[in-house]
């Protein structure tokens, strides 16, 4: 028995290997094949377009699908890699770093054309992506930005600009109350600590309503991104801070459950609390329609397109700019009602 | 007096006495409740309503943990059964009707009985080291919870299923009921019956206990099938609450807190003995002390420090060891035998 098991292990082992450098072998010839075409399409075809769109494979890797914000950008990626006809390697991280680690690593083995993440976190990046640009596979940010002082470590950063969000929002708080004559209490509700968004939309708030001496934040604390997080953490807020004004809020599902608390408290949302939020997805956006979000700073998750289009002039080798920014714009309680029939998501 | 310092309950209680004391001198509006439309509203009747998923699937898992067992899949169970819930509903042409919530609810929990079922039967039967029987459900749940949900949030607008988790009957939150009966159905079945009897010896000893007529395997897939129950309806509660279903985020991390609830409210990893209404505690003292926080302002960024060293010196405090260790260094006289002893238990 023991012989047996002994005599599997064997076997199994030159199985592998066997199949593993038949893998080996089979890449090698792969990236030959095509570093042949790319050197010789610019004799013979107009130069530039050395790939077929069915050819280029790109690897994304998601944060996850802990908002509807994230499931409308997961769609558009989706949706337009079929538009174009790329091949898309998608992988869902589930809010892990670890897990997007490993999925560039097995998006590196696979010897993608190009790899685009959103990272979960900011720090941490390097030693992953230097493997990738020894791999020489480029590798394209989306939507969340990492620190690294290296900026050779990835193409471009095709995403929204998280402090202009979080401007955007202090502006118009800014704008309503530039008579205030009396103190106007704030509480924030931050999202996931240490992410980026967290961290500029907070910033980007901070540095507009610093000039109007009135606007004060009593106190902020993390919601996590979710419904729950948020309502639970708003409620600790009622229940401690007598006079809130204003709720701000890091993403629309926060503000979604902080309505409930509101609403559980006997106070109306958008009135006696006056909310703003960032994202515009539908459940917000609905809200807003309703009067009880006030004001809403767009996050547009339809990066889709605009991701396909890098991918393009990554492979074709033209330059891209090392930070794209995404069109958005911003809605009170009105625009959000016109708007909310036309959005697609 | 020494016999009140020896009892079970006596840590658990005065650690949460001593947080709700902290709250009284920090910000006395923590105990304030009013009436707000029909309904008592205040940070205690807050804890109770969030606290009480919590205590839900703690109340499961103190029976688990007392077969020498530990469920690590309840944290997804939750996700599964709000999200199947959610999912039923949100397909109704008209969300309001009471049959419509009655089927998701009786769906919602067969499955969550299920769940408990297989982790039961893989534990029981299959022979499986609980820690890795229940760990492929947690693994798996999350995905299974997103494939109900197609990774999106799902969100109803339900005012009847709204009630569950968020509604209120005789002035108190609905699911302080619910609560209150699975754990008088759970103290009944344990204590007015053989089954907690026969719950503590599989723990302290499955072969001799069918050794001597217990059905080991039995009684092993009911308690994963009453937890697996409890984590459903922990699950019906909590996406209640928020009404909608998040499989990603619902239930994230349950089974650690669940745990460590089991672990303050005095019942031993090791199995054996056990302690439902220290596990009740338990659970308060945690959303006690989340509430706190969130209250007293501390900064997200040392959120989990605060919360760590709290836990460390609750668990330090019940540990014998520990106190061992300062009656020795206090005592003024050594016996050779009393020290081989201690460093026996140690």
């Amino acid at each position: 028995m023991k012989r047996f098991g002994r005599m599997g292990a064997m076997f199994a082992l030159t199985l592998s290997m066997v199949m593993l450098g038949a893998c080996g072998n089979n890449n090698t010839g792969n990236t030959a094949t095509t570093g042949n075409q790319a050197t010789e399409a610019p004799a013979v075809a107009n130069a530039g377009n050395t790939k077929e769109a069915k050819d280029i494979t790109l690897g994304f890797s998601q944060v996850g699908a802990e908002s509807g914000w994230r499931s409308a950008n997961t769609k558009s990626i989706q949706d337009s890699a079929k538009e174009t006809g790329y091949t898309l390697k998608f992988s869902d991280a589930q809010q892990k770093q670890e897990n997007q680690i490993k999925a560039i690593r097995s998006f590196i083995q696979q010897k993608v054309d190009v790899i685009a993440f959103s990272p979960v976190v900011e720090s941490g990046w390097d030693t992953v992506l230097k493997e990738a640009k020894d791999a020489g596979i480029p590798v394209v940010l989306t939507d969340r930005a990492v620190d690294s002082k290296d900026t050779s470590l990835y193409i471009t950063f095709l995403g929204s600009d998280f402090v202009e969000e979080g401007r955007k929002a202090g502006q118009w708080l800014s704008d309503q109350y530039k008579d205030a004559s009396e103190d106007i209490n704030i509480v924030e509700l931050q999202g996931t600590t240490g992410s980026a968004p967290a961290n500029d939309r907070m910033e980007g708030f901070a540095e507009v309503i610093k000039t109007n001496p009135h606007l004060k934040v009593i106190a902020s604390q993390t919601g996590d991104f979710t419904r729950a997080k948020g309502k639970e953490v708003m409620q600790a807020f009622l229940k401690a801070h007598k006079d809130i004004d204003v709720l701000y809020a890091h993403n629309d599902d926060m503000a979604l459950g902080a309505i409930q608390a509101i609403e559980a408290a006997g106070l109306k949302p958008g009135e006696d609390i006056k909310i703003i939020s960032v994202d515009a997805v539908k459940d917000g956006m609905q809200a807003a329609s309703e009067g009880k979000i006030n004001f809403i700073v767009e996050c547009n998750p339809m990066l889709g397109p605009q991701l396909m289009e890098i991918v393009q002039n990554v492979v074709d080798g033209k330059s891209v700019e090392a930070r794209i920014v995404t069109e958005e714009s911003t809605f009170t309680s009105e625009q959000a009602k016109e708007a909310l029939p036309s959005r697609p998501y | 007096m020494g016999k009140i310092y020896k009892h079970h309950l006596f840590w658990p209680l005065s650690v949460l006495a001593a947080l709700l004391l902290f709250n009284l001198f920090y910000s006395p509006d923590f105990f304030s409740i009013t009436m707000h439309d029909g309904h008592l509203y205040g940070s205690l009747i807050d804890i109770l309503n969030f606290g009480a998923p919590l205590i839900l699937v703690a109340i499961g898992m103190t029976l688990v943990v007392a077969t020498k067992g530990i469920d690590l899949s309840v944290g997804s169970i939750v996700a599964i059964s709000g999200a199947i819930a959610c999912l039923t509903i949100s397909k109704g042409a008209d969300q309001n009707v009471m049959g419509l919530i009655l089927t998701s609810v009786l769906i919602a929990v067969g499955l969550s009985l299920f769940l408990g079922a297989w982790n039961g039967l893989l534990v029981s039967v299959g022979g499986i080291q609980p820690i890795i029987a229940t760990l492929i459900l947690m693994v798996a749940g999350r995905g299974i919870a997103q494939l109900v949900t197609g990774g999106q949030i799902i969100t109803v607008t339900s005012a009847k299923y709204a009630y569950l988790g968020s509604g209120s009957l005789a002035t108190l939150p609905f699911s302080i009921f619910v609560v209150a009966a699975v754990l008088v159905i759970a103290l009944l079945l344990t204590r007015k019956t053989a089954l907690g009897l026969f719950i503590e010896s599989v723990g302290c000893n499955p072969s001799a206990s069918l050794m001597s007529g217990i059905r080991a395997n039995g009684v092993i897939l009911s308690v994963y099938v009453f937890c697996g129950l409890c984590a459903g309806i922990a699950g019906l509660l909590l996406s209640s609450n928020v009404s909608s279903a998040d499989g990603n985020n619902a239930g994230l991390w349950y089974e650690l807190d669940a745990i460590l609830a089991v672990v303050i409210g005095g019942t031993s990893l090791n199995g054996g003995r056990f302690y439902l209404t220290g596990t009740v505690i338990g659970a308060l003292i945690i959303q006690t002390l989340t509430t706190t926080i969130y209250m007293i302002g501390v900064p997200p960024e040392i959120t989990l420090v605060v919360k760590a060293f709290v836990v460390l010196a609750v668990c330090l405090i019940q540990s014998d060891s520990f106190w061992a260790v300062f009656a020795s260094r206090w005592k003024t006289r050594h016996y050779p035998g009393e020290k081989e002893g201690i460093h026996h238990v140690s």
